[in-house]
């Protein structure tokens, strides 16, 4: 059964066509790649996945069920979970403030509730040592590497049952050994039953850990196929155009 | 022998030592107990117990209010107006009693006043999207000229039938012979220490000023906290006028004029960062210490008055600049 299905899903901004009849479908523990060129269309479908835009036409299943999102938070209800460009860090908190920023944990009733800060220290440090990254949650994320501010902001993901976590160009703006690192952590939440969905304009990352690759080209799906079954250079064609379409 | 991933996950890379020696609030304590001491051994006045008495009750009337100023500032943002707040909090308590009602319709009024006045700043601020030192300078001439208005401009030093009650409220010392106001700052001050490190609001507070995009994302009421903290900054100006209402026993529409820098001062030598994420409950009393002390002793030294200003405006340089030495030698 997929985990997220999109059936006819189109998008326009006024006379602005974003996304084109795009259906696809995405199973758990799948690494997904989705590609394209500046323009092509991903962003806007990621937004409409993560509950910031809604979609002019189409359905969208999780698990089945009919997903209707009317904001960011609804999604991440869901169990759909991003990880933005950016990774949206306070570099001014801890790793562990970081990771439960919003779904803070309290302690003590009724109104006289306290931060648990002992919980959140020890379940962020379990999920760093899931990721296998070595991580301190009582850093502050203003000291840390590429490769940490990538595992902070993933295991943010991981705290509540994610079915599956849209991450938005993880690997722009890193070093190469940070790069190995990322690439590994997506590895570690499709071991345990994740879909990932990789938008990256980096070849190499997409043929490395994804599974399937999903090209898009003027808002239209014009690929989606394994990667075992692609090529680099079929894709390069299909971003660019210079493949117009395969099935 | 090899470290594994678990050892290193749960080491303590700061010591608590290690954390307040990096801290400027620390550095400005110990820079207030030095000063304590020299003016003990300098000077006969210092360590009388009046004088300590009129130091700890001057610092509180800025300290206070930098307390509420320390939310604002951790959001990122600033409040010119509270020196007005306080104004014209004073002055509708004042009028209010003056025509007879009692100290706590009094109070009420005063305290209602400020409170509108904060949520009035911080929608425009959060919803309306206007710069913070903007609305809030705007309001610092608004104010005043409320208090004007409300007063005719004029002295207001009869209180009504509760006149004693406030004089006792703002000039008495209940405990242990340690003046009201004090209390009412240790007070102020806990709460204000409790709500920021164990409260998830505070979480938040820290969070916007950290990076706001970051916390809109994940779910942080931005604009409802962003409200909140303008409330809670118009507040302390608002209790702070109650007290020093009672301590001074007169209101004129002059009170606080210019006290919003004061503030300010006190909070970044106490170690908050006007580019938001940073400071403490503490930090803004011991700020506020060190400004009052400094002017304290410039009197007892037998300096020239005049020379205040050069003192208490080096001392923000300095306390800011510690800060810079730190990041320099990071950024390295």
């Amino acid at each position: 059964m997929a985990v997220l299905e999109l059936t006819n899903i189109s998008k326009h901004f006024g006379a602005i066509q974003a996304v084109n009849d795009v259906s696809l479908a995405i199973e758990p523990g799948q690494v997904v790649g989705l590609m394209g060129d500046n323009g092509a269309g991903k962003s806007t479908l990621v937004k409409m996945i993560a509950g910031n835009f809604h979609p002019s036409h189409g359905i969208m299943r999780l698990e089945d069920k009919e997903l209707i999102l009317h904001k960011p938070a609804d999604a991440r209800q869901h169990g759909i979970e991003i990880v933005h460009q950016d990774l949206a860090l306070c570099n001014n908190l801890t790793a562990a403030a970081n990771v439960y920023l919003g779904r803070e944990l309290r302690r003590g009733v009724g109104p006289f509730r306290i931060l648990d800060y002992a919980t959140m220290y020890k379940r962020a440090g379990q999920l760093f040592a899931q990721l296998k990254s070595e991580t301190r949650p009582r850093d502050l994320v203003k000291q840390m590497s590429g490769g940490q501010r990538q595992a902070v902001a993933i295991a943010r993901t991981m705290l509540s049952q994610a079915k599956i976590v849209l991450m938005d160009e993880p690997t722009a703006a890193i070093s190469v050994r940070q790069v190995a690192e990322v690439l590994n952590l997506i590895r570690h939440l499709r071991d345990q039953g994740i879909a990932v969905v990789l938008i990256s304009h980096r070849m190499p990352d997409v043929f490395d850990v994804a599974d399937r690759v999903i090209v898009m080209r003027r808002g239209r799906k014009v690929a989606d196929k394994t990667i075992a079954s692609s090529s680099p250079e079929e894709v390069t064609g299909l971003i660019t155009g210079a493949i117009e379409q395969v099935a | 022998m090899a470290v594994t991933l678990d050892q290193t996950i749960a080491q303590k890379q700061h010591t608590f030592v290690s954390r307040l020696f990096s801290s400027q609030t620390f550095w400005v304590v110990i820079a207030v107990i030095l000063a304590c001491l020299f003016l003990s051994f300098a000077t006969d006045a210092f360590a009388t117990s009046k004088n300590l008495y009129n130091i700890t009750r001057n610092i509180t009337f800025v300290a206070i209010i930098a307390l509420g100023m320390t939310f604002v500032i951790i959001t990122g943002g600033i409040d010119l107006s509270v020196g007005s707040v306080l104004c014209l909090s004073s002055m509708v308590l004042a009028v209010t009693m003056h025509a007879g009602y009692s100290i706590e319709v009094g109070i009420l009024a005063s305290i209602a006043t400020a409170l509108s006045i904060g949520a009035f700043n911080g929608v425009l601020i959060a919803y309306l999207g206007f710069p913070p030192f903007v609305v809030t300078l705007g309001m610092l001439s608004i104010a005043r000229s409320l208090a004007m208005v409300a007063s005719n401009n004029t002295v207001v030093f009869q209180f009504g039938p509760d006149h004693d009650k406030l004089l006792a409220l703002g000039g008495g010392a209940w405990v242990f012979g340690i003046a009201n106001p004090v209390l009412y700052m240790i007070i102020l001050a806990l709460i204000t220490g409790f709500v920021l490190r164990w409260t998830k609001f505070g979480r938040h507070i820290f969070a916007i000023g950290g990076n706001e995009h970051a916390a809109t994302l994940t779910g942080v009421p931005v604009r409802q906290i962003k409200v909140a903290v303008y409330m809670i900054s118009a507040l302390a100006a608002g209790i702070a006028g109650i007290v020093q209402t009672g301590w001074l026993g007169a209101v004129t529409t002059n009170l606080g004029n210019g006290m919003e820098l004061q503030v300010i001062a006190a909070t970044v030598i106490g170690g908050a960062d006007l580019a938001g994420g940073v400071g403490t409950a503490f930090g803004a009393i011991v700020g506020a210490a060190l400004i009052e002390i400094i002017r304290n002793s410039l009197g007892l030294l037998g300096i020239n008055a005049f020379w205040q200003g050069v003192f208490i405006g080096g001392a923000i340089l300095l306390a800011v600049l510690f800060d810079r030495i730190r990041n320099f030698r990071r950024n390295d």
